[in-house]
């Protein structure tokens, strides 16, 4: 049973590196923790470390410019800054937790249940949020403020309770997203009550995004609470920031440094959460290492690897040819071959398939030859050859422009290759007017032709129509009629039927078969089906790990397969196998052997 | 097998746990786990007389179960029909199916997307509201079972789904993954962990993959680890929605191969939903053809993915390409005679 080998765990704990340690790798996330620790630690121990007490007036030291004693000077009172500063990074970063702990407390409970249970409950809390968000804070707060002889904790709870809805918006769409997973209807089947799928799915599925909004609402919350003390709400006994802006404000044109030093400190403390917020982020939403910029441009280390595959007809009479294709995909540990030295060609009028598992190279393969690679991989090779042509040294322009009228291309999946914006009839007219040069009469003639010709009888209902307004079977042939409208030499489907209905898939053969006898073109489909293979191709070649291990005319190939591998792919395609009544013979027979033997 | 008595004590049994407070339901979830967790070495060397009369598990463990009337199959699906509602419409998914599952037996349920399969698949397991018909569990009538009394047939009946990566939780280990649905229900850890480490044995697992995450593994692996899942709780019954569609084809054969021991080492049975002809074919004792949410077509699994009847079926079996290309040529002659006389525009 190889395929229940795991890999050796050294390449797990890579794989599975926690947000936390990757974190740590990011120097600008980093700094920016450190930073915002200190500010915490400072608030913390801010009696143990203020030289002085922040409230002591000594009028000696009125606006007095920073001295030895006096590291920041003083104030217009004529207390020390520095120590009023460590005492006000203790206010500051209590309300900050004050605030950011009520608004977890209301809008992240409130948020899940809302995505979880869906109707009533949504509908009750989203008016709730919206009404809240509706309120203007700042009004609300100020007569908080004056009810309350401007109690500080009370203030920020408030602030905490308008962030809330910040809260409630994030985690209710994330769990309607998480709700929506089959792990949770399995979660479901298993037996677990409401409250515990809540608990161990949707609370763990929200809490790396309400970890980041909490950086984020921590500034915009000391923001306020610093914009409240400076309008002067606030206990005139214990030191804040916001204060002693208001201070430094007054006397901003004869002494300035009053006025930078709380600001300084209040901008370095915002901007160290918010780069904490963003660096998480970015951690979250991309799971994978930034690619190290030395090594996108260097060359891919070339391994000695073999040509692989054969080279059944001369460059002349070939439609396409590769020579020596390898393909690498930059990752963090370095390049990732995934082809390896492909050769293969294909002539006028013949059917090439090219089978695989998933990772097999077959559709990167393609990809290259279409110029489709995406930007992080990159092919190179001794030759490509479409129609006799070299198209390698070509330029970038006129290599697509060769591309696009010589080669047609069927993807994979027909629904995500149409585009829901815009009509049937614009996707197929739009490629015949650019590429081809046709007028827009033209061009929707043509597009009838083509859509009556892939089997397709109410050609006008369907050109009006979007693609989410037609079946996906509809739309592979929609697809394929894209594809043959600018009559192609060749025609590349990638699985051109993995994503359909048995039924429909073999419509869609039957179909690529007439048009490839019609149109006499060449046809290369990429299949993991051999079933396929046996129902349409000329000749096939075997991939796997990036290398063709085997390729040849069909009828060889199914008669004598040379490698084991083929031989195993062809013997897996289910539908020629042995049925259940079969097999519990065999084991039966079997079994009751191994019982005779016991009592024997 | 079963002796007069213990039928009479699974009556009471039951019908205390019906009424129970949560203390009585954990204490004969108890009861019956504990002989269960010693079972399993005879199980594998009685093998021999376990499969020929294709009897579930053990007796000591039928007995604990709710009552099934002997004969009687373990799963009943009379005449069910579902709606679903789209905005002011509804689309009838089901339009009145009928089936059975014998214990110990496999169900092929085939058909195209939106014939209805997985949906009878979902209305099994309580995902989905049925409109009319009923449903019957060990002959207790499970249709509309909601609540708590739905969370105590988990332990008889399980699922697994079709999405490898979406079926688990991404941000477990696999053994809190495995480990869940027992402590959920009031299983020790200790005892927890030495049932997850017999089950990963049985998906031909390593130990040590309980301390790993989902992303770690192949979808073949996953899929292991959903199956597993699916045996903690030792069902008599597991819904398998199309669990290997997703799958290579070599990984394919491997956990189909797998899903055949587990039935036969346990017992279980499944309902297994799949699109594809062959692979209900390897596994499947008997199928269920369905087309546009009716069942055109039930039988043994020789005669349906052989012979079938219905001209459905025989469309649906000549439609699927066979790796072999002098009979696919004779396959697709076939396929376009019978395509001719309709000649609609498919798709």
């Amino acid at each position: 049973m190889t395929e229940a080998v795991l890999p050796p765990p050294g390449d797990a704990v890579q794989a599975q590196r926690r947000l936390w340690s990757r974190f740590l790798r990011r120097p600008l996330g980093v700094t920016a923790l450190a930073v915002f620790l200190f500010v915490v630690l400072v608030g913390l121990f801010a009696p143990l470390l203020a030289p002085h007490d922040p409230n002591l007036v000594d009028l000696g030291l009125t606006q007095a410019p920073p001295s030895s004693e006096h590291w920041m000077g003083g104030d217009s009172a004529g207390r020390d800054i520095f120590s009023r500063l460590l005492y006000g990074a203790r206010t500051t970063v209590y309300g900050a937790a004050v605030a950011c702990l009520v608004g977890v407390g209301l809008g992240v409970p409130a948020g899940v249940a809302a995505g979880y249970f869906g109707g009533i409950t949504d509908r009750i809390c989203s008016w709730i949020s919206d009404g809240v968000q509706s309120v203007p804070g700042m009004i609300v707060l100020l007569i908080v403020a004056a009810g309350t002889g401007a109690d500080f904790t009370v203030l920020m709870v408030t602030v905490g309770a308008f962030m809330a809805p910040g809260y409630y918006r994030i985690s209710r769409s994330r769990a309607l997203a998480v709700r929506k997973e089959p792990y949770v209807d399995a979660a479901r089947v298993a037996g677990l009550t409401h409250t515990r799928i809540l608990h161990a799915h949707m609370f763990r599925a929200v809490r790396a995004p309400v970890i980041i909004q909490s950086a984020l609402t921590a500034g915009i919350a000391m923001g306020m609470q610093t914009g409240l003390q400076f309008l002067g709400v606030g206990t005139a006994s214990t030191p804040d920031w916001g204060q002693m802006m208001n201070d430094g404000f007054r006397t901003m044109g004869t002494h300035p440094l009053i006025l930078l030093w709380p600001s300084v400190a209040l901008g370095v403390t915002i901007a160290a959460l918010a780069f904490m917020g963003s660096t998480l982020a970015d951690l979250v939403s991309v799971r994978t290492e930034p690619v190290p910029r030395r090594r996108r441009g260097a060359r891919p280390a070339d391994e000695t690897t073999a040509r692989t595959g054969e080279l059944a007809h001369t460059v002349e009479r070939s439609v396409l040819r590769i020579e020596n294709l390898r393909v690498a995909y930059a990752t963090a540990h370095g390049d990732k071959q995934v082809v390896r030295g492909v050769c293969l060609d294909v002539a006028p009028g013949e059917v090439l398939g090219i089978v695989g598992e998933s990772g097999s190279g077959k559709s990167q393969t393609m990809f290259s030859a279409l110029d489709l690679l995406p930007a992080d991989g990159r092919a190179t090779c001794d030759g490509i050859w479409v129609g006799g042509q070299a198209v390698g040294d070509l330029p970038r322009a006129k290599r697509h422009a060769l591309l696009g009228t010589r080669i047609g291309y069927v993807p994979q999946e027909p629904m995500s290759n149409l585009d829901p914006c815009y009509t049937i009839g614009h996707q197929l007219v739009e490629p015949l007017r650019a590429v081809h040069g046709l007028t827009k009469a033209q061009a929707r003639d043509r597009a009838r032709e083509v859509l009556l010709q892939v089997g397709i009888t109410d050609p006008d209902r369907v050109l009006a129509s979007y693609p989410h307004q037609v079946s996906g079977g509809m739309a592979q042939r929609v697809l394929i009629a894209g594809a043959v409208a600018g009559k192609p030499d060749l025609l590349v489907a990638d699985e051109p039927t993995t994503a359909l209905d048995v039924t429909v898939q073999a419509e869609v053969l039957e179909l690529l078969r007439e048009l490839q006898q019609e149109y006499r073109m060449a046809l290369v489909i990429v299949t993991h089906n051999f079933g396929v293979v046996a129902d349409i191709c000329d000749r096939v070649a075997v991939m796997k790990d990036g290398r063709i291990i085997e390729s040849g005319t069909v009828e060889r190939i199914f008669a004598a397969p040379a490698d084991p591998y083929t031989a195993e792919l062809i013997r897996a395609s289910q539908d020629d196998t042995e049925s259940r009544d079969d097999l519990d013979a065999a084991w039966n027979e079997t079994e009751a052997e191994a019982g005779r033997k016991v009592h024997t | 097998m079963r002796t007069e008595g213990a039928s009479e004590q699974t009556e009471s049994v039951s019908a205390k746990a019906e009424d129970a407070s949560e203390n009585t339901e954990k204490a004969s979830m108890e009861a019956k786990r504990a002989p269960m967790n010693t079972e399993r070495a005879p199980m594998t060397t009685e093998r021999e007389s376990m499969t020929t009369e294709r009897e579930p598990m053990t007796t000591e463990r039928e007995s604990m179960k709710s009552a099934s009337r002997d004969g009687a199959p373990l799963l009943e699906v009379d005449d069910v029909v579902v709606d679903y509602r789209r905005g002011r419409s509804t689309f009838r998914a089901l339009k009145g199916v009928s089936m059975t599952i014998g214990a110990g037996e496999c169900v092929g349920l085939v058909g195209e997307s939106g014939s209805g399969k997985s949906t009878l698949g979902k209305a099994v397991l309580g995902l989905a509201e049925v409109t009319s018909g009923t449903i019957r569990f060990a002959g207790q009538d499970i249709t509309h079972l909601k609540g708590a009394a739905r969370r105590r047939l988990a332990a008889d009946l399980q699922v697994v789904f079709q999405d490898p990566y979406g079926s688990l939780d991404p941000t477990m280990t696999v053994g809190q993954i495995l480990a869940e649905p027992l402590t959920a229900t009031g299983t020790s850890r200790a005892d927890a962990r030495t049932t997850v480490a017999e089950m990963l044995d049985h998906v031909r697992l390593p130990a040590d993959t309980v301390t790993r995450y989902p992303s770690e593994f192949s979808g073949g692996q996953r899929q292991r680890v959903a199956i597993a899942r699916a045996l903690v709780r030792r069902p008599r019954l597991i819904v398998c929605d199309e669990p290997v569609s997703a799958l290579d084809l070599t990984t394919q054969a491997a956990v189909i191969d797998l899903f055949i021991d587990i039935q036969r080492e346990t017992g279980v049975s499944y309902l297994f939903v799949s699109h594809d002809l062959g692979v209900v074919r390897r596994i499947c004792h008997r199928v269920s053809v369905m087309y546009q949410g009716e069942c055109v077509e039930t039988g043994p699994n020789e005669t349906v993915t052989r012979n079938p009847e219905h001209p459905y079926t025989q469309r649906l079996l000549l439609a699927s390409p066979v790796a072999d290309p002098v009979r696919q040529a004779e396959r697709r002659r076939s396929w376009l005679q019978l395509r001719a006389p309709a000649a609609s525009p498919v798709a």
